[in-house]
């Protein structure tokens, strides 16, 4: 009796819950489009009114509180993010990978589910600690390991932002590698291949775009951090000449004076338009991704 | 009879049961709606909290909630109505003043509170004693020709690049305003490069750990990590030192008042708390926490 109530019910809320479920898949592009439209409806009047694109995108004069003439030109935000987060990635590739090459292939037992316990542990730590870091430990140990003036630089940002996709990285670089099927290590030592040829020749090609993945989320996170970086990297308007100059990020601008501006200012305006910028690399970098794993499944194919 | 007493008993019970249940705080709230909310400078932040803890010792039934996040972040908020007072370490702009009488339609209330005097930090192993605010602005100011230690005749010995670190804050801060129009010049910005901190503790903490650097904040902020420069007007003359004394006598020449903001005149238990404010007790907690009394400034 019991279980035809049950099944009853289950043909009645079946299509409801196929409902919810759509509902759940359609949220996602509501979601994105939802904000694509807020931060355009903010950040458009700036464009309409005040925009001088030359000045927007080639001079590194941000002076948007000047009392001479504000100057809105973020040359010198968008070389610091894509400084910080390319060194972050330097380190953090090699590092990441092979982290994740030693977790999913060579480690074994205990130690093996320790690592991995501790690597998502380090993803659990909260940005502004890892600002703490570059800041009180990172600082001193840059100033007295290359005689800079000032340790909180590009360098310092690189290893903190480094620190923290490398959890990423390495999460998702193992799943993208135990993903693929054990017959092929069986058969590539079948062949006689060493474990490092087992690796390079046969493990690495075929989880590829998985690994592709597990970078791409790394730059990411390098690109979107905020707290950390505002942090670690100095906070200085500028153009760096070396590792060892402190710059300043767009998304640590935003966070840095959003909340003093004045709703429909120019200054607040402004902010928002470094918003649309910082998603059309986002979305750069995903279209990206995304064609050159079309590139390569189109190759093998072939 | 009796019974319809009990139904109205019972009946009143559930209604207080469930109010309870349903939200514990708000029987008390109704009834008093005593939070002053708090916002702005960073150089006011540990004097607001002093007064906010003395204050709600003495009247627990009002609540002072206070945040930072820099003078302009306060008077902000205070445009759009949401806080009650904003603290400032600088004058409200023309500009707010107009927006915010736009929004709330009463112009906002200045009131001094206080007065700090802006130090100069360098790091302890800096041989320089004194600084003239004519070098300063050379540093910090935009165009300025000071880069380097060696050009105000000193050998940094500590500092091997002999480059100098200007560590500022960010432009939220009224301290960065202050600094800028008492210091760096009027119709001048700030020298692009700077370091950006923000808050007054962090400026402390980094001079504190980087020998090449230089900082600026409210004097309450010195800590035995840090010196503070003795300032003159230009360079050769007689240098103050940065002392409540001097600040409150304004003989140190980058003394500011600290403000509190409301939207028109306090009314109620707001203007009980800034009456306090400027009290004895509440202007002993201003000497307490590092700044000058207002009573003790001479006009």
């Amino acid at each position: 009796m019991l279980q035809k109530i049950w099944f009853w019910l289950l043909a009645k809320t079946e299509p409801l819950i196929e409902v919810f479920i759509r509902l759940c898949g359609w949220s996602a592009i509501l979601f994105v489009f939802g904000i694509f439209f807020f931060i355009f409806r903010e950040g458009y009047p700036f464009i309409l009114e005040h925009l001088d694109a030359t000045e927007f995108f080639t001079s590194s004069n941000w002076r948007p509180v000047s009392e001479v003439r504000p100057q809105y030109g973020i040359l010198a935000l968008l070389v610091g993010t894509v400084s910080v987060t390319t060194l972050a990635m330097l380190i953090a590739v090699p590092f990441g990978l092979g982290a994740a090459i030693y977790v999913s292939e060579f480690c074994t037992g205990k130690f093996r589910e320790t690592l991995k316990i501790v690597i998502e542990l380090l993803a659990a730590i909260p940005s502004v600690v890892w600002g703490f870091i570059g800041i009180m430990v990172l600082n001193p140990v840059i100033i007295w390991a290359t005689d800079a003036p000032i340790g909180i630089n590009v360098l310092n940002g690189g290893i903190i932002l480094a620190l923290m996709s490398v959890p990423i990285i390495v999460s998702v670089g193992e799943d993208a590698l135990k993903a693929v099927p054990d017959t092929y290590r069986e058969a590539a030592t079948a062949l006689g291949a060493s474990r490092w040829q087992m690796i390079y020749r046969v493990l690495l090609p075929a989880a590829k775009n998985g690994l592709l993945a597990a970078v791409l989320l790394g730059v990411g996170r390098g690109i979107g951090e905020t707290m950390a970086v505002l942090m670690a990297t100095g906070h200085s308007v500028q153009i760096p000449h070396s590792v060892l100059d402190p710059v300043r990020t767009l998304t640590a601008t935003i966070a840095a004076e959003l909340g003093e501006t004045v709703r429909g200012d120019a200054h607040y305006q402004v902010l928002f338009v470094i918003g649309i910028v910082l998603m059309t690399i986002a979305m750069i970098v995903n279209v990206t991704a995304d064609i050159v794993v079309r590139g390569i499944r189109g190759k093998e194919n072939v | 009879m009796s019974r319809c007493e009990t139904y109205e008993t019972l009946a009143k019970m559930l209604v207080v049961t469930a109010s309870l249940i349903v939200c514990p705080s708000c029987s008390r709230e109704s009834q008093q709606h005593m939070t002053i909310r708090v916002s702005g400078s960073d150089t006011m932040v540990d004097l607001a909290l002093a007064w906010e803890e003395n204050y709600s010792q003495r009247y627990p039934n009002v609540k002072v909630e206070v945040s930072g996040g820099g003078s302009g972040v306060g008077i902000a908020e205070l445009i759009d109505g949401r806080v009650d007072i904003a603290n400032a370490s600088r004058k409200m702009k023309g500009k707010e003043i107009a927006l915010a009488k736009q929004n709330n339609n009463v112009e906002p209330v200045e009131l001094v509170v206080g007065r700090d005097a802006l130090a100069v930090y360098v790091h302890p192993s800096n041989p320089l004693e004194a600084i003239s605010i004519e070098e300063l602005a050379e540093i910090y100011g935009d165009g300025g020709k000071i880069e380097k230690w060696s050009q105000i005749d000193i050998g940094h010995q500590a500092c091997e690049s002999d480059e100098i670190v200007r560590v500022s804050r960010m432009n939220s801060s009224g301290t960065y305003f202050y600094f800028r129009e008492a210091v760096v010049g009027k119709r001048r910005d700030f020298k692009l490069g700077s370091i950006a901190r923000s808050g007054s503790k962090d400026v402390v903490d980094l001079v504190a750990s980087t020998p090449c650097a230089i900082g600026y904040s409210g004097m309450a902020y010195a800590t035995p990590d840090v010196k503070m420069l003795k300032i003159s007007q230009k360079k050769g003359q007689d240098a103050v030192e940065p002392t409540k004394e001097n600040a409150g006598s304004g003989e140190y020449p980058i003394a500011r008042p600290l403000f509190l903001y409301t939207n028109g005149p306090s009314q109620g238990f707001v203007k009980d708390y800034i009456d306090w404010i400027l009290s004895d007790e509440g202007q002993r907690i201003v000497d307490h926490v590092g700044y000058v009394p207002v009573t003790a400034v001479q006009q």
